[in-house]
């Protein structure tokens, strides 16, 4: 092989590769015809939005869908429906309730207000927890289970790869409070 | 680096650039879908949740939260139940419009997809 037509094969794969990366780099969403679930040639490939034109526009976050959800709909990004029968009372709660082991990790503040944002109460209440301060026994290993606040963290609310969200009070905030 | 084929590296990086990755919170349904001839429905929790909070379906419209824990059978969707309070003409597409929702690969394995799956031994 001359050196010419080496040099030459080199940039036709350098090209490639760029090409490659370019095609691939605009998005950081999976395109739905190569995500490993849908179907290529299904008549539906072409009708159904693409992730990356719905979700690019809201708010960023570094973990999930690469959004912030809360914040979508604080910052009024998104406004989704709340309920689709004219009788369903619409039920949001408010307050913050801190889950404290003093163990090596931070207190837990578990916001209502986020939560009843997207959720009602009987979605919890008392299948998973019961809606009684202390009665709960909260477990890392249930959760990364799929259990109680696994249900849905890790599934489809921010994954359990961000412990800091909800470990988020150091303990000696709250000793202080209760020292002598 | 002179005895590497300059193709490996365009290959490395294609298999790099089309990896596979199911959007966070994508439900495969295929309880009946691959028995009946159909494709498997992928349910994209993404999409919906920009137009209907999680309360909607999970309270109203009665899905269970656990993945698998719903029988939705077309004769409920199209007597209104479950996905038909919406997909009737009138909110989204009608139940005849089968291809939209059954568009997943046949075969696929039911389940949550999107890089769910904790590292225990998970129900997930």
């Amino acid at each position: 092989m001359t050196e010419a037509r080496r040099s030459w094969r080199w940039w036709a794969a350098a090209a490639a590769a760029v090409a490659t990366a370019a095609w691939a780099a605009p998005s950081l969403w999976q395109r739905l015809e190569a995500d490993g679930l849908h179907d290529p040639r299904s008549p539906a490939i072409g009708v159904l939005q693409q992730p990356a034109e719905a979700l690019e526009p809201l708010p960023r976050d570094g973990a999930g869908n690469l959004v912030n959800w809360v914040k979508a709909i604080d910052s009024g990004a998104i406004n989704p429906r709340t309920n689709l029968l004219p009788e369903t009372e619409v039920r949001l709660r408010e307050d913050d309730i801190i889950v404290a082991k003093y163990g090596s990790m931070p207190a837990v503040k578990f916001p209502h207000r986020q939560h009843t944002l997207w959720l009602d109460c009987a979605n919890c209440h008392d299948q998973l927890f019961k809606a009684q301060l202390g009665a709960n026994k909260f477990s890392m290993t249930a959760i990364l289970n799929g259990e109680q606040c696994g249900l849905c963290h890790g599934a489809v609310a921010f994954p359990l790869t961000e412990c800091n969200r909800c470990h988020s009070v150091p303990n000696a905030s709250l000793r202080r409070k209760a020292g002598p | 680096m002179r005895h590497v084929p300059a193709w490996t590296l365009t290959l490395v990086l294609c298999v790099a650039a089309g990896s596979l990755r199911a959007e966070y919170g994508d439900v495969v349904i295929n309880k009946r879908s691959d028995k009946e001839g159909v494709r498997p429905v992928v349910f994209p929790h993404w999409f919906h949740r920009i137009r209907f909070r999680c309360k909607v379906c999970h309270q109203e419209l009665g899905f269970k939260m656990r993945a698998g824990a719903n029988d939705v059978l077309m004769a409920d969707i199209i007597d209104g139940k479950f996905c038909g309070m919406c997909h009737n003409e009138r909110i989204a597409w009608g139940p005849d419009r089968c291809d939209l929702c059954h568009s997943g690969l046949r075969g696929a394995a039911p389940g949550i997809k999107g890089g769910a799956q904790t590292s225990g031994p998970g129900r997930w």
